[in-house]
């Protein structure tokens, strides 16, 4: 389990005036707030009780529990006030009670002192219909553990109920501009714990996780110019990877985490290239006479996707990995751009600009090639894939500030995710937790 | 009452045409005037305008004239120096011909709609056209460097066509030598 610590390196390069390393803001203020604005028919009706012993804890599970089903979209949270005394253990589980709360699953747990001085909590689920434990979970925390445990748990909720990985330990990185001050934040995917990983007085875009989760490649024009820089996230540590004459922008991790394909205007107009992730000398990918940008592997690492105007306006094209012909994929419509594949493959999220609106839709990549708009939002950037694909993270405008939001795949479940006084934008949602 | 009135009409009205100067003005001789303008062809003594010494490849220099001027500005989805920078073009061409230790960066810019990587790429296609131009009036590739904002660095905070038009540019940036 990663440890966030502060984020003053002891080996932080000597960098421009402009940009500061920054200790964690207070983690206890979120200053990031995540509601559901909007839900379909949730799948499951699961109850959670409180668990004794956790108000030992800083946070308490049960309620992170909760809050991370709802959010899924898949669960209605059925109300357990007034239920005395709480059960602990599956067999003093009153089945038909349950049945009448209007609960197909009820979640039980228990939080003890742990030999080694630390807890353990131990987790009972149970189906109300088949009246049988449906499974049982013990972890070992120590206090400062307490909310990444709460997520656990509802991942493995969520994975037993319906089958696929839960998203609730995962982490997402964005830009947050105050002013003329930018900041690169760390966050749960909830908000919470918000730590700033750089900022500076210059933009910041194009973050990316590498498939470890370890680092962050981004651009960075603190130089007055679009550098990509990799970030070692929790030692701070950062290497200037694309610093070639002209712009430098729009990195992208092969799935192996050793190359970044990269935009670089070597050759008079910007066109794909591949770096490695240390640092290096490129080798040139796309040979068109148009704008090729915004390159994206896709989860087997045999394919790049990407941004091209060569046709005349952007559209969406695929190539192999290792350079080739290029085809097609987008057709409908004048402007196409942002792609990201699903992790299992089978689905591309883009955004697409119709009537001077651009909103994040979904292609199938497998067999009907079905397109889909997801999004009621009008002003939609940076697509990013949940790391179990059910969830789309991007940025959009309301009101005039920059949001976060979150649709569900098939485009039923809404969040926003703000920022107090400031603008967020180019969201990246990381790859599971360890 | 009334012969007071009639004599302070008769004091005022010969006030007002004694400062009116009642009589007919003589039309001035330049040949009378004391002359302080330059005289040449005389003998006597003549001023000179002393030239104002801008050293060439100064600073100073570049904030004159059309040098002074260092933003183009583009129409909508289009990556074409228009006729009317065409002098400013070439009038920074010029400056760095004759200095050719000289560097400038070409700093291209979009208005904010749309992605921002794909806004990234349009700047830098308007300040290729500028380098562009630069390059075909003969300026060295090592003086010129081409690089893109995108929408991330607006001249216009606005959200309408009148701030959009501003931030569709390449700016001309001399970094101190």
């Amino acid at each position: 389990m990663m440890n966030l610590r502060s984020l003053i390196s002891a080996v932080a390069r000597p960098l421009a005036a402009s940009i500061l390393m920054c200790v964690a803001a207070s983690p206890a203020l979120a200053q990031l707030t995540l509601e559901l604005v909007g839900g379909g028919a949730p799948k499951y009706a699961i109850a959670i009780t409180s668990f004794p012993g956790e108000a030992a804890l800083p946070v308490g599970l049960a309620q992170i529990v909760r809050t991370d089903l709802e959010r899924s979209g898949q669960f209605r949270i059925v109300d357990t006030a007034g239920v005395s005394p709480v059960p602990t253990e599956s067999s003093q589980v009153r089945f038909p009670d349950w049945k009448a709360r209007t609960a197909g699953f009820l979640a039980i747990g228990t939080v003890t002192p742990a030999p080694d001085g630390r807890l353990t909590a131990r987790v009972r689920l149970l189906d109300i219909d088949k009246q049988a434990e449906l499974g049982a979970f013990a972890y070992t925390l120590s206090n400062n553990l307490a909310r990444a445990t709460g997520h656990k748990i509802a991942d493995d909720i969520y994975e037993k109920i319906t089958g696929d990985k839960g998203f609730f330990n995962t982490k997402i990185a964005y830009v947050k501009k105050a002013g003329t001050r930018f900041d690169l934040m760390v966050a749960d995917y909830d908000g919470q714990n918000e730590q700033s990983a750089l900022t500076s007085r210059e933009p910041i875009i194009s973050p990316e996780w590498s498939p470890d989760g370890g680092r962050l490649s981004y651009v960075s024009f603190e130089n007055r110019k679009p550098q990509i820089w990799v970030h070692e996230i929790y030692t701070s540590k950062r290497t200037l990877v694309g610093n070639f004459k002209g712009s430098n922008s729009a990195p992208a991790w092969s799935p192996d985490g050793r190359n970044l394909a990269v935009t670089l205007t070597l050759s008079g107009i910007s066109q794909l290239y591949m770096i490695p992730s240390s640092g290096g000398e490129p080798r040139r990918l796309t040979t068109s006479s148009g704008i090729d940008t915004e390159p994206t592997f896709s989860p087997d690492g045999a394919s790049i996707y990407f941004t091209s105007d060569r046709g005349g306006g952007p559209q969406i094209y695929r190539i192999p990995a290792g350079g080739g012909d290029a085809r097609r994929v987008t057709f409908k419509g004048s402007y196409n751009v942002s792609p990201k594949v699903s992790p299992d493959g089978k689905t591309l999220a883009y955004v697409s600009r119709e009537g001077g609106q651009f909103r994040v839709n979904t292609m199938d990549l497998t067999v009907s090639g079905q397109e889909r708009t997801l999004t009621d939002t009008v002003k939609d950037e940076s697509p990013s894939f949940a790391p179990n694909g059910k969830m789309i993270l991007y940025a959009t405008e309301i009101g005039g500030r920059g949001v976060l939001a979150m649709v569900s795949a098939d485009g039923q479940v809404k969040q926003r995710l703000s920022v107090s006084a400031a603008d967020a934008r180019e969201p990246a949602w990381g790859p599971l937790g360890k | 009452m009334q012969s007071i009135k009639l004599w302070m009409i008769a004091a005022i009205s010969a006030m007002v045409l004694s400062a009116c100067g009642g009589d007919p003005v003589k039309p001035a001789d330049t040949r009378d005037a004391v002359s302080t303008a330059p005289n040449t062809g005389n003998t006597g003594a003549s001023t000179n305008t002393i030239p104002q010494v801008v050293p060439p490849g100064s600073e100073e220099e570049l904030m004159r004239g059309k040098l002074a001027e260092r933003s183009i500005y583009f129409d909508l989805d289009s990556y074409v120096v228009k006729e009317q920078y065409r002098d400013v073009v070439m009038a920074h061409a010029d400056f760095l011909k004759r200095n050719p230790q000289r560097k400038a960066k070409l700093e291209g810019n979009t208005d904010e709609r749309g992605s921002r990587e794909y806004n990234l790429a349009l700047g830098q296609k308007r300040a290729e056209a500028v380098k562009s131009m630069m390059r075909t009036l003969g300026v060295s590739e090592a003086q010129l460097e081409a690089v893109s904002f995108g929408e991330e660095r607006p001249q216009e905070a606005g959200h309408d066509e009148a701030a959009y038009a501003k931030n569709r540019r390449s700016d001309i940036v001399y970094p101190r030598p």
